[in-house]
């Protein structure tokens, strides 16, 4: 199986390349997921680009994105395969009288019954694919077993069919906004990255990268209150896709920088509780009355 | 190699951080495949193979730090990138002549004073040149540390006197007055602010750069292991809340809050899980049409149990304040698994807090005004439980019903006044249940003035509540 990327230095450009700002941490981890043939665990708070990041790792290896989105409730019908019954039925009705039980048994538990879902299509699938499993947290725990299977060995195990292997190995992303303690058995199966708010050079640059026609200098401006917001002890700090959120809403003013008055109109883009954007005028000597 | 990383994971391990056989495994694979010489690469390689939980990060950090210190060129202590400093030095020197304010000195950066370290340090900072601050900080630790091979000194104490030496606070305003002059005229506020920021931030990366170079040459001179030991810092989960650092109260209090959601998040799962509601018809119409209309696959509306009503009753004086404070901001945090939660604090009297929690979102806020308007002092100040429950029963005893549960929280350092447990007693037959949780090891309990045992025989139960793990874990079982 040859691998995907040679070096650090090649994820972090490719990223750079279909606009994700990659640190170091975040280009390396990718790179060993290749070379080790592991998941990813990705974590961290909120709108800083986790669920981005597979999907531009999709698009730098050109590989197809499986995405599963996780929920309560979640089992294996939704999440791995599923027996297409209303078929079944019909061909069991079809020729009733024809066939023996034996053949009739043999045939509906064949392929042409099972309806994939995301996991056993990652496997199974023929061309390069890139599988995320979003919000994982968001699972029981119990569900989380049905996962293991898949991460460690990369395959499903069907009892009426076998066990079907991965033709090739996909690159796995799990995502999770860390609700609750996912089990080491899922965690020792990954390597682990923690995605936290870029530092204030790097937010400066996706600002740059991600919205169009933005000058240096306000970028510049927008990094740096939204590095000084953040240090302030808040419900929801702002994520960077509220920075983004932010610094296109000043494009579409026209502002060219930002003083006290724009500041006050536009806070409320970048927070969403009443008492934080209270907090941060007060903090930034906006006079909001 | 495979010494060094054994050696690194053992550390890790006696830090409290859990590594499996399989993890180890990994990261020595994970090594092989990047450049042995990038030490960022190989941080993350162990960091991503090694460590799977965010609030472990830390500890890691300052175990790698203390391993492999001294690998990697640019963090040798032999100077042999001295040249490229010097050469930087010289260029500073020729711009400090241009401006008209340096003195010929043509020696290296030894022979500098400590005022012109000073004027240099400013410029550094000024532009945020990050390899002088790094040349610097080195030199700034060999000057004034007055580090001595063997001397068995805490990093500190080190620290403490490179930073004296340098007046960093000063450093903030000259810093600010400088930029003033720069942009020639009046910053607005916001434009202050932001500035103050930005060196606030410089001036702390040069903090850890001396940090850091303290401890390469303390590693250097006693050996990894002996260093791993003095720095190990416990978990922010097993930090005791009783003789928590200032840092550590940081620490604690931004574990809180992912802590609690994922409390909520867990309990209302809990709630709902396991129990059956009456038959959902039509979900389970819908269901049967993938059976033939055969009902075989029943569905169920979820149940919808009754919360909890909750009484908290806290003990603020100095000793256990820390401890007070967590609980009710946990306890606030995951207020809406609870039909209704009081809150009373005392120290000899004893006061409602409820209404400072109502109709604000800021928890600390509301933690604040209770330290400060709340009225808990009777007499002197010093803890009286008994005092303190008496009037409780007194003005409370009536809204204490069958559906309340009521925590009582302290150490029961009553200062030998009397216990009126009593109250206790009858609380415990009016109430669902009645706790106590004691943030003090349990093998303090009932020495000296701790009577806890006296009042915990009328109770359901006293938990020894040290640090957030054992906090969270009472608190998961009382929802």
């Amino acid at each position: 199986m040859p691998h995907r990327f040679d070096s650090v230095q090649q994820v972090r450009d490719g990223l750079r390349n279909v606009n994700y700002l990659a640190d170091d941490g975040i280009a390396g981890v990718a790179y060993l997921a290749d070379r080790l043939a592991k998941p990813v665990l990705v974590e961290g708070p909120a709108g800083t680009g986790k669920t981005q990041l597979a999907k531009s790792i999709a698009e730098l290896t050109g590989a197809r994105l499986i995405r599963l989105q996780c929920y309560e409730g979640l089992d294996e019908s939704k999440a791995l395969y599923e027996w297409n019954y209303k078929k079944q039925l019909l061909r069991i009705q079809a020729d009733r009288n024809s066939d023996s039980w034996s053949e009739i048994h043999d045939d509906i538990f064949s392929r042409e019954f099972l309806l994939t879902r995301p996991l056993l299509e990652a496997i199974s699938a023929p061309d390069p694919v890139v599988l995320l499993i979003d919000e994982v947290d968001r699972v029981e725990v119990e569900t989380e077993a049905l996962l293991l299977e898949i991460l460690s060995e990369y395959q499903v195990s069907i009892p009426e069919l076998g066990t079907i292997t991965a033709t090739q190995i996909p690159m796995v992303f799990l995502t999770s906004n860390n609700t609750r303690e996912l089990s080491e058995a899922l965690k020792r199966r990954c390597l682990y990255l923690h995605v936290d708010y870029p530092t204030m050079e790097r937010e400066k640059e996706i600002v740059l990268a991600k919205v169009s026609g933005i000058t240096d200098h306000l970028a510049d401006q927008v990094a740096r209150i939204v590095r000084s917001i953040r240090q302030l002890d808040l419900k929801k700090a702002p994520s960077v896709s509220e920075t983004l959120d932010w610094a296109r809403t000043l494009m579409l003013l026209n502002a060219d920088s930002i003083d006290a008055q724009t500041a006050k109109e536009t806070l409320h883009v970048l927070l969403k509780y009443q008492t934080d954007i209270a907090k941060a005028a007060k903090e930034l000597s906006v006079d909001l009355a | 190699m495979l010494d060094l990383l054994s050696g690194f994971v053992q550390e890790l391990r006696n830090a409290g951080l859990p590594v499996s056989l399989t993890e180890n495994l990994d990261a020595m694979e994970a090594v092989q495949h990047i450049p042995l010489e990038d030490r960022e690469a190989f941080k993350y390689a162990l960091g991503a193979t090694l460590v799977k939980n965010s609030a472990h990060w830390r500890s890691f950090e300052t175990v790698f730090e203390v391993y492999f210190s001294l690998r990697g060129p640019q963090y040798k202590i032999n100077e042999e990138s001295q040249d490229a400093v010097d050469e930087m030095w010289r260029e500073m020197q020729e711009q400090l002549q241009q401006q008209g304010d340096g003195r010929g000195s043509s020696g290296g950066m030894d022979s500098l004073t400590p005022e012109e370290i000073a004027q240099i340090l400013m410029r550094a900072l000024l532009n945020g040149d990050q390899a002088l601050m790094r040349a610097l900080a080195k030199q700034a630790v060999q000057r004034f540390a007055g580090m001595e091979p063997g001397r068995p000194v805490g990093g500190t104490y080190y620290l403490y006197r490179t930073l004296r030496n340098l007046d960093l606070e000063g450093m903030l305003d000259k810093l600010m007055e400088a930029s003033k002059q720069e942009v020639g005229g009046e910053l607005t506020q916001l434009e202050e602010r932001l500035e103050r920021d930005e060196y606030q931030s410089r001036i702390e990366e040069f903090k850890k750069e001396i940090e850091a170079e303290i401890r390469r040459r303390l590693v250097a001179d006693r050996g990894a292991e002996a260093m791993a030991k003095t720095l190990r810092k416990p978990l922010p989960e097993d930090v005791e809340f009783m003789h928590a650092s200032r840092d550590e109260m940081q620490l604690l209090k931004k574990s809180l809050y992912p802590l609690t959601r994922k409390l909520a998040a867990r309990l209302a799962r809990k709630r709902k899980h396991g129990r059956r509601g009456p038959l959902d018809f039509r979900n389970t119409v819908r269901h049967s049409l993938s059976y033939g209309g055969v009902p075989a696959d029943p569905r169920f509306k979820y149940p919808r149990p009754a919360k909890p009503e909750l009484m908290v009753v806290a003990d603020i004086s100095g000793s256990v304040a820390a401890f007070a404070r967590f609980t009710l901001m946990l306890v606030y945090a995951i207020q809406n698994q609870f039909s209704k939660v009081r809150s009373f604090v005392f120290i000899d009297g004893i006061d409602e807090v409820t209404e400072f929690f109502k109709g604000t979102e800021d928890i600390t806020e509301a933690i604040h005004r209770v330290n400060t308007e709340a009225d808990v002092v009777w007499v002197d100040g010093h803890s009286d439980y008994g005092h303190a429950f008496e009037v409780f029963w007194e003005r409370y005893g009536k809204d204490v019903g069958p559906k309340t549960t009521v925590l009582l929280l302290g150490d029961a350092r009553n200062n030998y006044h009397a216990s009126q447990a009593w109250v206790v007693k009858e609380i415990r037959s009016k109430a669902r249940h009645v706790y106590w949780l004691n943030p003090e090891p349990r093998s303090y309990w009932n020495t000296g003035d701790s009577i806890v045992g006296e009042y915990g025989k009328f109770t359901d139960g006293t938990y020894e509540c040290r640090n957030l793990r054992q906090l969270e874990s009472f608190v998961e079982k009382l929802a």
